[in-house]
């Protein structure tokens, strides 16, 4: 890797949000109320990273 | 990472998502309504039938008619025809059963009766047609039956493959650039590139999932006959040989739903298998159990009751591969959370569309140019355009 950012820092976000949405898919397996609750908050987080970088490192 | 790994991992991920893209676009479109077939349904069907109170059909005791009646009553309408499947409900007294003309028979073949069980009467006839039949038709096997579902299991493996190589690909296009990127203002093609990478990362553990369980369900058919062909002969091994099971000397399904019950207490009932069908032996009534909590409840465990005697022969907790099949449908159709996921189902959908989409415009853009200069796009996060 020549220059620019460690495989660490461009793959850190990537990888929170992947962690989030497996988080999602399986918690509303697990049962109804809360964990519903909890799978949709998890898997709207890759809709709302779009919407911050569209708001946000849109250039 | 090497300029030789980046043009292998480019080449890798050009090939495999050019041959899956136009089958994965198709996918994604009809499974679009898919998601919402349940709403959809309702639009249409008399809802009389979903408006139906009463004791859950899965129970036992007062309230509810016999099985012997109700099947009684279903091959009644459908006479010469033998029975298949009868399936229960857990929350209204809907019951339903399948017939055919033989207990092989295709599924189209097949009549699905609908019941309720707290009075005996009939409340219709499913029709298997409409948009959301075709629809469903072409999203599992494009109407080839099943060498139409092993294909499409095939483009979802090379879908899995390009997923796999667009992240590797993602590390040195990143690489000088903040996480979120999106370059709208330079040139057309650096905006859908930037949206492709995007879209594509921030769905990715969304789209890998949905791909793996479509590829296990588009292996349904030779793993449910692997199940039969091992576990559920071993089960029955003591009727090997024996000629099939008659129809007319079939069993009091009372019974036996009694001798399965007692062998798994406490669980609910989906649905029973009767002898010659995929699902049991030519001699067996299989009556197929839900786990008792909300994550097992998925898993089916099978007691096979001999169809004749009523007595019960084995019980056996499901293989894994059997029990990966049963978790890989709700983790593909988006079901299994109310409403709220569905839409979160169907816009993540939308951001595979616009993933595919964007992919086939920067190849249309520039597959021309010189593989080098493609390369060096990726590598300089895609600063340097190839030169038409």
């Amino acid at each position: 890797m020549k220059g620019g950012q460690p495989l660490r820092a461009i793959f850190a976000a990537p990888a929170a949000i992947a962690v989030l949405s497996l988080v999602g898919l399986v918690s509303a397996l697990t049962g109804d109320g809360l964990r519903d609750t909890l799978s949709w908050a998890a898997l709207a987080v890759p809709l709302a990273v779009v919407l911050w970088a569209l708001a946000v490192r849109r250039g | 990472m090497s300029r030789q790994s980046i043009r292998a991992w480019y080449l890798v991920h050009k090939w495999t998502s050019l041959v899956c893209t136009l089958f994965l676009l198709m996918l994604c479109l009809t499974g679009l309504p898919l998601i919402f077939h349940d709403e959809i349904d309702a639009l249409s069907e008399d809802q009389s039938v979903l408006a139906l109170a009463g004791p859950a059909s899965s129970g036992e005791g007062a309230g509810l008619k016999p099985l012997d009646a109700m099947l009684a009553g279903a091959l009644k309408a459908r006479p010469g025809e033998v029975p298949v499947f009868m399936a229960f409900d857990n929350a209204s007294p809907i019951l339903t059963v399948t017939t055919a003309p033989r207990p092989d028979s295709p599924a189209s073949e097949m009549t699905l009766q609908l019941f309720n069980r707290a009075t005996g009467a009939a409340v219709g006839q499913v029709e298997e047609g409409g948009v959301m039949h075709f629809l469903l038709q072409l999203h599992t096997d494009m109407f080839l039956g099943l060498p139409g579902m092993l294909f499409l299991g095939a483009m979802g493996l090379l879908f899995v493959v390009a997923l796999v190589s667009g992240v590797v690909l993602y590390a040195p296009f990143m690489r000088k650039l903040p996480f979120g990127t999106v370059r709208v203002s330079r040139s057309r093609r650096l905006k859908w590139l930037d949206y492709h990478n995007l879209l594509g990362i921030v769905a990715l553990a969304w789209m890998t999932v949905v791909g793996v369980t479509g590829i296990i369900n588009a292996l349904a058919t030779p793993i449910i006959k692997v199940w039969q062909m091992s576990e559920l002969a071993e089960m029955t091994r003591a009727y090997a040989g024996k000629d099939a099971l008659p129809p007319a000397r079939y069993g009091s399904l009372d019974e036996a739903m009694a001798a399965a019950r007692r062998a798994i207490p406490g669980n609910n009932p989906q649905f029973i298998a009767f002898p010659g069908g995929a699902y049991s032996s030519k001699h067996h009534y299989a009556v197929f159990f839900q786990g008792a909590t909300p994550l097992s409840e998925r898993v089916l465990t099978p007691a096979l009751i001999d169809a004749e005697t009523g007595a019960l022969t084995d019980v056996r907790p499901m293989p894994w591969y059997m029990q990966a099949l049963s978790y890989s449908q709700p983790l593909h159709f988006g079901d299994y959370g109310g409403l709220p996921l569905k839409i979160l189902w169907a816009l993540l959908t939308v951001f595979t569309i616009v993933v595919l989409g964007s992919g086939v415009y920067l190849w249309l853009g520039k597959h021309r140019s010189p593989l080098e200069a493609r390369v060096r796009e990726v590598e300089t996060g895609g600063l340097a355009v190839p030169a038409e």
